[in-house]
């Protein structure tokens, strides 16, 4: 049983990791609370249900069409409503209400296409594979799920760490102003980091759409509360704080459903997240907050 | 080299800079002195295109710098390190050096991706180079620590090696030596004059006159905004302007 659950929370908990880890990165870069994260998640949704219902494509090949998209899809807002910001020097809760707007825009968009009713992937769409080990269940899509975030995940990672264009990113992250001094196109940056932010969040989209075979245009809502609570767990704007507090939130919630009610769910998440920030203020990888010296 | 003709900036009625023109020779290290207030470190912030001047131009060779953004003049050759400190305290002194390297986005993310091992070459040869460039200010035994463990001289030493990664035609250094003791100062005029050896056109602003004094073979003194003398260090010293407005009866 617990063996059971604690797959069913992986595979939970490593979905909630990639949606977090778009939202840290552009926290740490952007040093903006993005809340059309929850919105561009939803779009890579239907991105993906579009692509296997119109355009007959297999859904392993309609993932990274759809993630792309969802990428396109943040580098818009990015242009149209952050930009602007920026050049003007605006209070920094600013740009977090404008991506308010643009989360109600594009929802209200997705319900004026598709309808408010949930949409399902067509039969056959979804690998129905499971396997059998000893009294434990893994679908095939549970394993895809969980190698697929993870994949992504470390290919951030690694490109962060390793490439110049990561320690670029890195540079900005922690000073716009002196990497823009030193030559680096900072705008290009904030471009790159904003389109694969969304990438990941689309991505995100796609995975939950699959598990619970269920897309509808409010479907990033709970998902918001759930990145912003896994990224102040991990450390704002930590990459692998993002990837651990999303993998305990799946865990937290996984384990609180299956061992006390589905009623507790978010009570027992949250109130764990409550307790460990009483210890460690600034999240579990999170440094003091110092920048801009 | 590096020419500065004419250069007017005033801030509301105050009028900081006020026609300075000088040139900096290829190959020197030439000194900018001046008391608090001077205008120093304004100059600087025009000639890197950080403020933008009333009048006056800049040239590195032939090739204009007024109005270009502070990346672009980057680009064109000019490197420089900051007054007040600003290095990435939580990456490494090897990364600090990298991130100063020339076309990070070359290849964009789709590149990053796809040419792994060109990449990966190209990611071999500028970390050998930040490697050199830290040896050259002493520092390549603690490349792989993070910069903010770094005390204080040795943050203004990997501000330089970071300024010499954008491969910079003339390198602009803001009072390199405050708050270094006078060791570290030693050691500093030692290294700098390392690399003004190996080519580089440099430009200072010091207050230390020794380290002016010994380092520069020419110098130009700003008071109130006004270029006072131009000149071997030998002249400066004797220039009685000068000595009025800057050395002190003293010296």
């Amino acid at each position: 049983m617990i063996a059971q659950q604690l797959i069913n929370a992986l595979t939970l908990g490593s979905v909630y990791a990639l949606f977090a880890l778009g939202f840290t990165l552009v926290f740490g870069v952007l040093e903006v609370i993005n809340l059309a994260h929850g919105a561009v998640f939803m779009a890579g949704a239907y991105a993906a249900l579009l692509l296997v219902t119109k355009a007959n494509l297999n859904i392993w090949v309609a993932l990274p069409l759809a993630m792309l998209a969802s990428g396109a899809l943040g580098l818009l807002i990015d242009q149209i409503v952050l930009k602007p910001l920026r050049g003007r020097r605006a209070h920094h809760l600013m740009p977090m209400i404008a991506t308010i707007g643009a989360a109600t825009l594009i929802t209200n968009a997705a319900q004026g296409i598709f309808g408010a009713e949930t949409s399902r992937f067509p039969l056959g769409t979804i690998p129905e594979e499971s396997f059998q080990i000893g009294t434990i269940r893994i679908t095939e899509l549970q394993i895809a799920i969980v190698i697929i975030s993870f994949l992504l995940m470390l290919l951030l990672m690694v490109i962060l760490k390793k490439t110049r264009l990561g320690k670029a990113v890195r540079a900005v992250a922690e000073n716009p102003q002196t990497s823009y001094l030193l030559g680096i196109n900072v705008e290009g940056v904030f471009r790159l980091v904003s389109f694969t932010a969304a990438a990941l969040g689309g991505g995100a989209g796609v995975l939950i759409g699959l598990s619970f075979n269920a897309i509808f245009p409010f479907m990033g809502q709970p998902l918001m509360p759930k990145g912003i609570a896994v990224i102040i767990l991990g450390g704002m704007g930590d990459v692998r704080g993002a990837m651990v507090g999303g993998l305990f939130l799946g865990v937290a919630e996984v384990m609180s459903v299956a061992y006390l009610s589905s009623d507790y769910r978010d009570a027992v998440a949250f109130g764990l997240l409550f307790l460990i920030l009483l210890v460690r203020p600034s999240g579990l990888f999170g440094r003091v907050l110092e920048r801009k010296a | 080299m590096l020419r500065i003709n004419g250069l007017t900036k005033q801030f509301g009625g105050l009028r900081v800079l006020d026609e300075v023109s000088f040139q900096v020779p290829e190959g020197i290290i030439y000194g900018l002195i001046g008391p608090n207030g001077a205008g120093k470190t304004t100059l600087f912030n025009l000639i890197t295109g950080i403020l933008k001047s009333n009048t006056g131009t800049v040239h590195l060779g032939d090739e204009l710098l007024t109005g270009l953004p502070p990346h672009r003049v980057t680009q064109a050759g000019i490197g420089r390190t900051f007054q007040n400190i600003r290095i990435f305290r939580e990456m490494t002194l090897l990364e600090n050096v990298m991130v100063g390297m020339h076309d990070h986005l070359r290849y964009g993310l789709a590149g990053t991706l796809l040419a792994l091992p060109s990449h990966r070459r190209e990611e071999k040869r500028g970390r050998e180079r930040a490697r050199e460039l830290l040896s050259w200010l002493s520092l390549d035994t603690k490349a792989t620590i993070e910069a903010g463990s770094l005390s204080y001289g040795e943050q203004r030493k990997l501000e330089l090696a970071r300024a010499l990664a954008t491969e910079p035609k003339v390198l602009l250094i803001d009072e390199p030596a405050a708050g270094m003791n006078p060791a570290e100062t030693e050691e500093l005029m030692g290294e700098i004059t390392c690399i003004s050896r190996r080519g580089y056109t440099i430009l200072l602003i010091e207050h230390d006159m020794r380290l002016v004094m010994g380092l520069c073979q020419r110098i130009a003194v700003l008071n109130f905004g006004v270029l006072i003398a131009e000149g071997a260090p030998a002249e400066i010293r004797c220039n009685p302007e000068v000595v009025e407005a800057y050395l002190g009866k003293d010296v």
